[in-house]
């Protein structure tokens, strides 16, 4: 096991700033995820950790060592990437031992190497075919095996799942998260997909144009997140931003919708004492759809907010229901139980719950 | 579109139903008539007494026979081998070996690729017409050679009935072998980034991931560059006429030359068209299984 | 041709790596050398004396430059029996080359669009059979083919010459453009068929406006093919209808009189003038026919 020191490190192709000062420590055993938008760096970051790519400035430190001139073959590092990359030429076993005889390791070890994960990972029965007459799951299996087989002490994964259908996607999801607690190695993740980032992660870096914006474990990132990027990015369906001013006359509102039909939101005693004296200012309230249901569906509680407006559309997912409404001209998604959701017309009440809700300075983005 | 109906259902909307068909029909008629006719016709011709004139009585495999009893076609034969294999075997070597090197990140890679394929742009005349120069004994080679300093080198394989074919060899490949190294640059630059990226990943060098990975994954590529320069071997006529003219004597001939000169020189129809046969079956017998198998592949 | 995208595995540096680096790059020169030291030659010698041919090497500059050879083998030459240079046949060539070429690619085009965007019944059968054409020795057609310009009374003439390229290059440009258009998607078809265009408006309005590229691949490609043919014009012309190659080769080999390798090489570069200029221009377009000429079906 084996901690990574990111230290201010950039990477630039030519002219373009792919990363652009990166600071991360990485403890041992640790399953850290990158997780943001596609083009946004996370990539090239993976491929610096593995000395795929030379670093333009900073250090980077994988057990203590720095290795900024180590070859990733002397990193004890092993990869899966998005498209599984096996060698077509090569058999499943020989793509699961090339690495080792690459390095010489006695023909017995590897033999060995290769029963223990092929019995873990279920690709026994088809050692001595070629990827090409594996399906997707079978290839990403033994892309895995690839990586197990050398017994590295940091795993990096490239979208690993992103190739799969949705319900296998699911199930090597699981099977990821049970090797990581079995091994215990140090594993970073990369995915675009923030589902994969909250269930898998110990800790999630949120990464936007070349900068991690927040680094932090999954609940803090959903329930906490730094600013607006991340607290937009986390979360499906996505946080209700709603645009509007901040009001303290008698109390603390958040005041928006067009004018002579404003709703004014009442911020909970805690938020409204950290904006005092900020009367005026433009902000965006947030608010999860889980935190907008049907007007008494829940037990009461403080910091309650009611108001009526019509429903525009209603999406049932089974579990529960959509109601997509409209606040100054944007929609916002209320989710609610089947059974309290109204055809679509009709004026519906809903309560929302101030105490989760958050609040972000509009000019700058940040919480407030 | 308010179209009355009666004119949507005129006659011309059938005419367009069929319009791919009828588009496609002159150019299957020219196939068939000028291509499959043709050659039914050299087929036929090569089974008749044919000589100076066609005569359509059938004679059986006579023409065969006299053309394989005629010396000058048997070593037309075997200028064909020896050209074919060392051309395509040179190509295969050179083509590789700066495939691969132009693959390494090479700054003014493109100005290289420009140089390494003009030859391509040149017809086999051109190219024929220069090597003659440079190989001329006396004044090309040789004269650079002993002002040189080696005044015993001696180089007059253009005009040395066993030597000449190798003229045709090194005029050929030096043409040719840019195409063999685009081929298989193009081939190289085809697999996917993260296999070697795994490659490098699971520690092997650059030779371990050229040999062990990446040339094994060239083997259609391989497939289709063979091929290509045995149909470039089989058919190449150009060349020999222009720097040797199938001489001295007959000692360069190959069957396209041997064709040509039995058909449009001496007249002798029915050999002629037994030889032509003979060139189109040795295509086939490349051609077609490789066609099958890349249609084949194309359909999965 | 796309460039490696890795910007660069980390490797052990050292004297090791900068010795690699180095015998990579004089292979490399070598060859270089090896492909242009043909053409310097041809270029040096059109411009020498035949005095300083006799007396100097292949691979010595001209000493004084001349502009005889040029003159001579553009205006006063002997091919065969006529001493006009190679003027007119260069200008046979332009005359059999443009609608040939022009003649091919549009046909090709058309054909390769009925052929894989209205698969009708039996298109994949009628498409192997041209793709066949593309591949034949034409030694098996060339005596049927003399007998047949003499039915038609085009037999040594630039028409019949156009002609027999034409038919000839459609196997080629046919499959060309099926490669093309096979990765055209279906529905772009499907979509201009459901507003009502009809097999022409489609193909003229929509298809070949898209198949820039292809056209352009297509064109240089039977221009090369074309203009460097010596079969068909040594077995189908005579004399005064002689395309350039044929005419350079009869330059080159008439064995009367003092050999002039300074005209033969100004010949040459005329001849090969053309095509070396469009290379040049359109490398890439030119690339891609190469690639595209290794069938994939
Ligand atoms: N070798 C390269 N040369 C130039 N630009 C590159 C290279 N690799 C990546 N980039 C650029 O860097 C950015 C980030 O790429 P990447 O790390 O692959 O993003 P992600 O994996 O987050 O989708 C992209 O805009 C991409 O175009
Ligand atoms: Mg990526």
């Amino acid at each position: 096991m084996s901690d990574i020191r990111l230290d201010a490190i950039w990477k630039k192709f030519g002219a373009t700033e792919v990363i652009r000062g990166i600071d991360l420590t990485i403890d041992p055993g640790e399953f850290v995820v990158l997780v943001g938008p596609s083009g946004c760096g996370k990539s090239t970051l993976l491929n610096l950790i593995s000395g795929l790519e030379t670093l333009s400035s900073g250090n980077i430190f994988i057990g203590g060592r720095k290795v900024n001139d180590v070859p990733p073959r002397d990193r004890d590092i092993a990869m899966v990437f998005q498209s599984y990359a096996l060698y077509p030429t090569k058999s499943v076993r020989d793509n699961i031992t090339f690495g080792m005889s690459v390095r010489h390791i006695p023909r017995q070890v590897q033999d060995a190497a290769v029963a223990e994960f092929a019995g873990l990972l279920h690709i026994e029965d088809y050692l001595e075919r070629k990827p090409a007459q594996l399906s997707g799951g079978q290839r990403q299996r033994v892309a895995m095996g690839r990586a197990l087989v050398r017994k590295p002490d940091v795993f990096l994964f490239d979208e690993p799942l992103s190739n799969l259908d949705a319900k296998l996607r699911i199930e090597m999801r699981t099977e990821i998260k049970k090797l990581h607690q079995r091994l215990g190695k140090t594993v970073v993740y990369v995915t675009h997909d923030q589902i994969e980032a909250m269930t898998l992660a110990t800790r999630i870096a949120v990464m936007d144009a070349g900068h991690i914006r927040q680094f932090a474990d999954p609940f803090t990132v959903y329930d906490d997140p730094v600013d607006l990027f991340v607290a937009g990015f986390m979360g499906s369906p996505p946080m209700n931003m709603i645009e509007g001013k901040l009001r303290q006359d008698g109390g603390s509102f958040v005041e928006c919708g067009a004018p002579g039909a404003e709703l004014r939101f009442p911020l909970p005693e805690a938020m409204a004492r950290r904006v005092a004296g900020h009367d005026g200012l433009a902000v965006i309230l947030g608010l999860r759809p889980e935190t907008i249901f049907a007007a008494g569906s829940e037990l009461p509680g403080p910091d309650r907010y009611c108001f009526e407006l019509p429903v525009a559309v209603v999406e049932p997912t089974g579990p529960d229901t959509m109601i997509v409404f409209e606040i100054g001209g944007r929609d916002l998604i209320a989710r609610v139980r089947p059974q309290d959701a109204r055809p679509q017309g009709t004026r519906f009440r809903f309560e929302v719950e101030m105490r989760k809700a958050k609040l972000f300075d509009a000019a700058s983005g940040l919480r407030l | 579109m308010a179209l009355p109906k009666a004119l949507s259902r005129s006659p011309w909307r059938s005419i367009d139903r069929w319009l791919p068909q009828i588009v496609v029909s002159p150019l299957f008629a020219v196939s068939l008539f000028f291509v499959y006719g043709f050659i039914a016709w050299t087929v036929y011709i090569s089974f008749t007494r044919s000589g100076v004139m066609p005569n359509y009585t059938l004679d059986g495999v006579g023409q065969y026979v006299r053309l394989w009893a005629t010396p000058r076609w048997q070593v037309a034969l075997r200028n064909l081998v020896t050209f074919s294999v060392l051309f395509i075997g040179l190509c295969l070597v050179i083509g590789i070996l700066l495939a691969v090197l132009l693959d390494q990140r090479i700054r003014i890679e493109g100005a290289i690729r420009t140089i390494y394929l003009y030859p391509m742009a040149l017809s086999f005349i051109v190219t024929g017409t220069v090597w003659k120069w440079i190989l001329n004994p006396g004044l090309g080679l040789e004269r650079v050679m002993h002002r040189a300093g080696f005044e015993s080198f001696t180089f007059d394989w253009l005009v040395n009935a066993d030597f000449a074919i190798y003229t045709v060899v090194i005029a050929g490949v030096w043409q040719s072998s840019g195409y063999a190294m685009a081929l298989f640059l193009a081939g190289l630059r085809s697999v996917d980034d993260e296999v070697l990226k795994a490659a490098a990943i699971d520690g092997a060098g650059p030779l371990r991931t050229y040999f062990g990975i990446v040339l094994p994954m060239m083997r259609p590529v391989f497939m289709s560059t063979v091929i290509i320069l045995a149909h470039l071997a089989i058919k190449s006529f150009d060349l020999v006429m222009a720097l040797t003219g199938g001489g001295p004597g007959y000692a360069t001939d190959m069957p396209a030359t041997f064709m040509y000169a039995y058909a449009f020189q001496r007249s002798e129809l029915g050999v002629a068209a037994a030889s032509a046969v003979m060139m189109l079956v040795t295509i086939i017998a490349i051609i077609v299984p490789y066609l099958y198998s890349e249609l084949r592949e194309g359909r999965r | 041709m796309n460039r490696r995208q890795i910007d660069g595995i980390v490797r052990r540096g050292g004297p090791w790596q900068a010795v690699q680096r180095g015998v990579l790059f004089a292979v490399l020169a070598l060859f270089c050398a090896y492909y242009l030291v043909p053409l310097v030659v041809m270029i040096s010698t059109s411009f020498k004396s035949l005095d300083e041919i006799r007396l100097g090497t292949l691979t010595s500059l001209p000493q004084a430059v001349t502009f005889e050879a040029w003159a001579k083998a553009w205006g006063s030459a002997c091919v065969g029996v006529r001493c006009d240079g190679l003027q007119p046949y260069v200008w046979n060539s332009v005359m059999m080359v443009v609608p040939a070429v022009a003649l091919s690619t549009f046909l090709g085009a058309l054909n390769g669009y009925a052929l894989t965007k209205w698969r009708f019944r039996g298109a994949d059968v009628i498409f192997a059979l041209i793709l066949f054409g593309a591949f034949i020795p034409f030694q098996v057609i060339l005596l049927p083919m003399a007998r047949t310009l003499g039915v038609l009374g085009l037999a040594g003439t630039i028409p019949g010459l156009i002609m027999v390229h034409t038919i000839y290059g459609l196997a080629f440009t046919t499959l060309f453009f099926r490669n093309f258009f096979i990765g055209v998607s279906d529905g772009i078809v499907r979509a201009a068929q459901v507003d009502g265009a009809s097999f022409f408006g489609i193909f003229f309005r929509i298809i070949l406006p898209m198949s820039l590229p292809a056209i352009v691949v297509t064109l240089i490609w039977q221009f090369t093919q074309i203009w460097n043919d010596f079969l068909f014009g040594v077995a189908f012309t005579v004399g005064e209808s002689n395309p350039v190659t044929v005419a350079l080769n009869n330059v080159v080999n008439t064995s009367t009189g003092v050999k002039e390798y300074n005209v033969d090489m100004a010949a040459a570069i005329i001849a090969a003038l053309p095509t070396l200029a469009v290379y040049v221009l359109a490398g890439s377009y030119f690339v891609r026919g190469l690639s595209a000429g290794a069938v994939k079906g």
